[in-house]
């Protein structure tokens, strides 16, 4: 049932999404089609495919220290100022070291971004198990913090000396010893998408085999039954917010110095709550999550030709988007409950 | 009895899938009537009267009220008609008070002032006392109880049901409940009455309906039957009553010294200043009523809840201050109360299950990392040897039985060989034959060495399995005493006597 369930989703979408392109007077199984098919198997497939990884990796990346704390009932809403912080804590190491040139650039960027995604997901964490604050809120709340740190960055600290005065750092494409590029020509792929595939043969290893990951699972079902069998909820409250912290900050380091190049004001794209629907759509499994990232990625590259090619509107992409995660959890309801038309019973 | 009966049942079957709670079920209620059903769990009491009240529509038969024929669609219409029900647990908030409580399950409440009038009136005439502007989060069960009797005497029923209504009274608060019960038979309720308590039903009730798999096997005139007549017809069978092999007492295991902690949830009920002494090979009983530092003491003995160090110590080792992995590690192993979500994780397989406290001292992990094949064969090993009736370790936990599951959470303690067993309630909602079964694996494994600490609401069972007792009341422990010697009264008084509640004057 549980597998069934994001199957359906999917086409139920794709039922409704073809409808409301319907009503919008393009053709439903044509656009349909561009969403789904032209990135794959299109004319420029060659273009799009490099793209769906490019795109797919973050998502997961994040999404998979997401699904941690969301399967021990601790919500990291925040993984977007995470990853923010982690693109500029790398991005700050990387240009601290220019024009230098070194092997050792790129890992102590690495080094700092999963540093600086930790740091920010500490705050919620540590206020959480020191004073009981509801770390929904407070994580949610430090993405605007974030995000005035990233405009500030990029027009004081982090601005391109030679940028003739635009906002944005300096673009590390540029800088060799700092660039996240390409490790094969054409395919897309990069450290990031390495990382992606760690992390989820790592938190398949974890929550099969190892007792950290019993004791997410545990914590999550029943908290009363982890605190006696020995789990110390303070630990895995900073474990999960941390882990998540480090794997968001990674995404955001990797796309600073990879894709994006630079850090500039709009730099972050909502990766961050993008992968909050990728970890359900995913079930909370690493395998799941690799897939629901893809598809969730497909839709991206896909809505954009549709965007170009039919002249949908991007409102109307976004609906098919919304659309996705509201099938998912109305079917999950429906597998579970039973609707039952007429007047209720009074127990 | 040639009067027309209060209420007559007559071929009620009601089926769920896979088993058939009431089969063919008959009986009748006269007026003023004390009417006991007897059996096991299972066997379709609670079934039976939730179809008297509404809650469950009956497949086949039909039922009468004063000779019209009553088919009550929902609770509503069941009070209605007369019928009232005190339910084994409490539905009550804490956090009001006693009056509030009380207008919240009526259809239309009167003023609060008048409601508060009410409650005196009939609490003075049933010999209930019980002030309306009490917070029931301070009020003891016996108290919380009276809350809700009296919620259903204000309706002035013609048929109470009343489902275990004394397993969270002190002996003493009994006789205050059947006193009231006398009371209201003889002014023409009738009173239908689940118990397993067979003595208590022989000095109550007029007439007994025995249950067993959903047929009514036998009824019988409670005051001229013995107990064990019942039980036997409860069960089928002939009891096998669980026998204490005899050993010597050997060193301390179990130390606990002026043991005082504040209780982690809001109404809970703080430890104070408890002591104690159990030794290898000896069997403890802790009685007292629900609520009265049961769930804390277990807590700050399993590590849940951390003291200080030298308020705890195990085998001259203060442990106090330890979490339950490092205490595990020594042999302290516990049974909480709470079977599901507690004890076990109900929507996780046995094997999981197995692996939850089992971790350390069956060798389950190695760095970390779990051994799941080692967690399979320890589950099946429980399954085997405590006889664990389901279709394998891969089940989860929450479709066992109640009675199967506690077989499974005790078992997986017991075959961890414990320094120090303490289990809270071990039998609580077993049938008798499993009941039967843990008790004896707790007297074995004392006889084998170990120090056991059974905390128990049930008197009989402590009696029982116990070398000596010593009763819980408002967080304090009274010293022990050996079981042999003990009286009903003297118990009782252990116990808290009723609880600073005055013996009604009826």
């Amino acid at each position: 049932m549980s597998l069934a369930t994001p199957l359906l989703a999917v086409v139920a979408t794709m039922v409704f999404g073809g409808a409301l392109f319907a009503v919008l007077g393009k053709d439903p199984v044509q656009a349909i089609a561009t969403i789904f098919w032209e990135p794959l198997f299109g004319e420029f497939a060659f273009f799009y495919r490099p793209q769906l990884l490019i795109k797919g990796a973050p998502l997961v990346l994040i999404a998979i220290g997401l699904s941690l704390g969301f399967k021990a009932g601790i919500w990291n809403i925040g993984a977007e100022g995470q990853y923010i912080m982690g693109a500029l804590f790398g991005a700050g190491v990387g240009l601290a070291f220019y024009p230098m040139e070194s092997a050792f650039i790129f890992p102590l960027m690495v080094l700092a971004g999963a540093f600086g995604g930790w740091l920010w997901a500490m705050i919620p964490a540590i206020l959480k198990v020191k004073f009981g604050t509801n770390e929904i809120l407070v994580s949610l709340m430090l993405v605007y913090v974030a995000e005035q740190f990233l405009a500030s960055m990029s027009l004081g600290l982090l601005k391109n000396p030679e940028g003739f005065g635009f906002p944005g750092s300096r673009n590390l494409q540029q800088y060799a010893s700092a660039h996240n590029a390409e490790l094969i020509t054409g395919t897309g792929m990069h450290w990031g998408i390495v990382a992606a595939l760690v992390a989820v043969i790592f938190a398949y290893v974890l929550l099969a085999r190892h007792q950290l990951g019993f004791a997410i699972r545990v914590t999550g079902e029943a908290p009363r039954a982890a605190r006696f069998s020995g789990v110390n909820p303070t630990r895995l409250v900073l474990f999960c917010l941390g882990m998540s912290g480090v794997l968001a900050g990674l995404a955001g380091m990797f796309e600073v110095s990879g894709p994006a190049g630079q850090v500039t004001i709009d730099f972050n794209v909502g990766y961050g709550f993008t992968a909050i629907i990728v970890a359900f759509l995913g079930r909370l499994h690493p395998v799941g999550i690799l897939l629901a990232g893809l598809l969730m990625a497909l839709t991206y590259i896909g809505g954009d030709i549709a965007q170009s090619q039919l002249g949908l509107p991007a409102a109307a992409i976004q609906v098919f988007q919304g659309m996705l995660l509201f099938f998912l959890l109305a079917l999950d309801v429906l597998t579970n409950y039973r609707l039952r038309f007429g007047a209720g019973e009074v127990v | 009895m040639t009067q027309t009966p209060l209420l007559s049942l007559s071929g009620l079957t009601k089926a769920y899938p896979g088993v058939v709670a009431n089969d063919d079920v008959s009986l009748q209620i006269a007026p003023g009537e004390v009417h006991a059903l007897l059996g096991e769990n299972g066997a379709g009491k609670s079934t039976l009267v939730k179809m008297i009240y509404g809650l469950v529509k009956p497949d086949a038969g039909s039922m009468q009220m004063n000779g019209a024929a009553f088919a009550p669609s929902e609770p509503r219409a069941a009070r209605a008609a007369g019928v009232g029900m005190v339910f084994q647990h409490f539905s009550l908030f804490d956090a009001l008070s006693v009056a509030e409580n009380i207008a919240l399950g009526m259809e239309q409440a009167p003023k609060m002032s008048d409601l508060s009038a009410q409650i005196t009136s009939v609490s003075d005439a049933y010999g209930l006392p019980l002030a309306p502007d009490r917070v029931v989060g301070d009020l003891s069960a016996g108290e919380r109880q009276r809350v809700e009797i009296i919620r259903c005497l204000l309706q002035e029923p013609k048929l109470l049901i009343m489902d275990e209504p004394t397993s969270v009274l002190t002996p003493q608060e009994v006789e205050i409940l059947f006193k009231t019960l006398r009371k209201l038979s003889a002014e023409g309720t009738a009173i239908l009455y689940i118990s397993h308590k067979l003595e208590e039903i022989r000095s109550l009730c007029d007439a007994a309906t025995v249950l067993r798999l959903g047929k009514v096997v036998g009824e019988c005139t409670p005051s001229e039957t013995s107990a064990r007549d019942m039980a036997e017809m409860m069960v089928g069978s002939t009891l096998r009553t669980p026998k204490r092999a005899e050993g010597e007492t050997g060193e301390v295991v179990l130390a606990l010294k002026g043991l005082s902690a504040a209780s982690p949830s809001a109404f809970g009920m703080p430890l104070r200043d408890v002591s104690l002494d159990v030794r290898a090979g000896e069997v403890l009983g802790i009685g007292g009523v629900a609520g009265n530092g049961q769930d804390e003491l277990l807590a700050a003995l399993s590590g849940e809840m951390r003291v200080q160090a030298d308020m705890v110590a195990v085998k001259g080792v203060a442990v106090g201050a330890l979490g339950p992995t490092p205490r595990r590690a020594m042999g302290i192993l516990t049974a909480p109360e709470e079977r599901l979500g507690h004890a076990a994780v109900p929507d996780m397989s046995l094997t999981e299950n197995a692996m939850l406290t089992g971790m350390a001292r069956e060798g389950l992990a190695q760095n970390g990392l779990l051994n799941w094949t080692a967690a399979k064969d320890f589950a099946e090993r429980i399954i085997l040897k405590f006889d664990v009736r389901t279709p394998g370790p891969a089940n989860a936990a929450r479709s066992l039985s109640g009675g199967n599951l506690q077989k499974f959470v005790i078992g997986r303690e017991v075959m961890q060989r414990p320094e120090l067993l303490v289990v809270n309630q071990p039998t609580w909602g077993v049938d008798a034959a499993a009941a039967a079964a843990i008790r004896q694996a707790l007297m074995d494994l004392a006889a084998g060495g170990a120090a056991v600490v059974v905390i128990s609401q049930d008197l009989e069972e402590l009696m029982e399995i116990s070398d000596r007792f010593a009763a819980l009341n408002e967080g304090r422990l009274s010293a022990p005493e050996p079981t042999a010697d003990l009286s009903v009264e003297r118990i009782g008084l252990m116990l808290g006597g009723a609880h600073g509640m005055e013996v009604a004057h009826v």
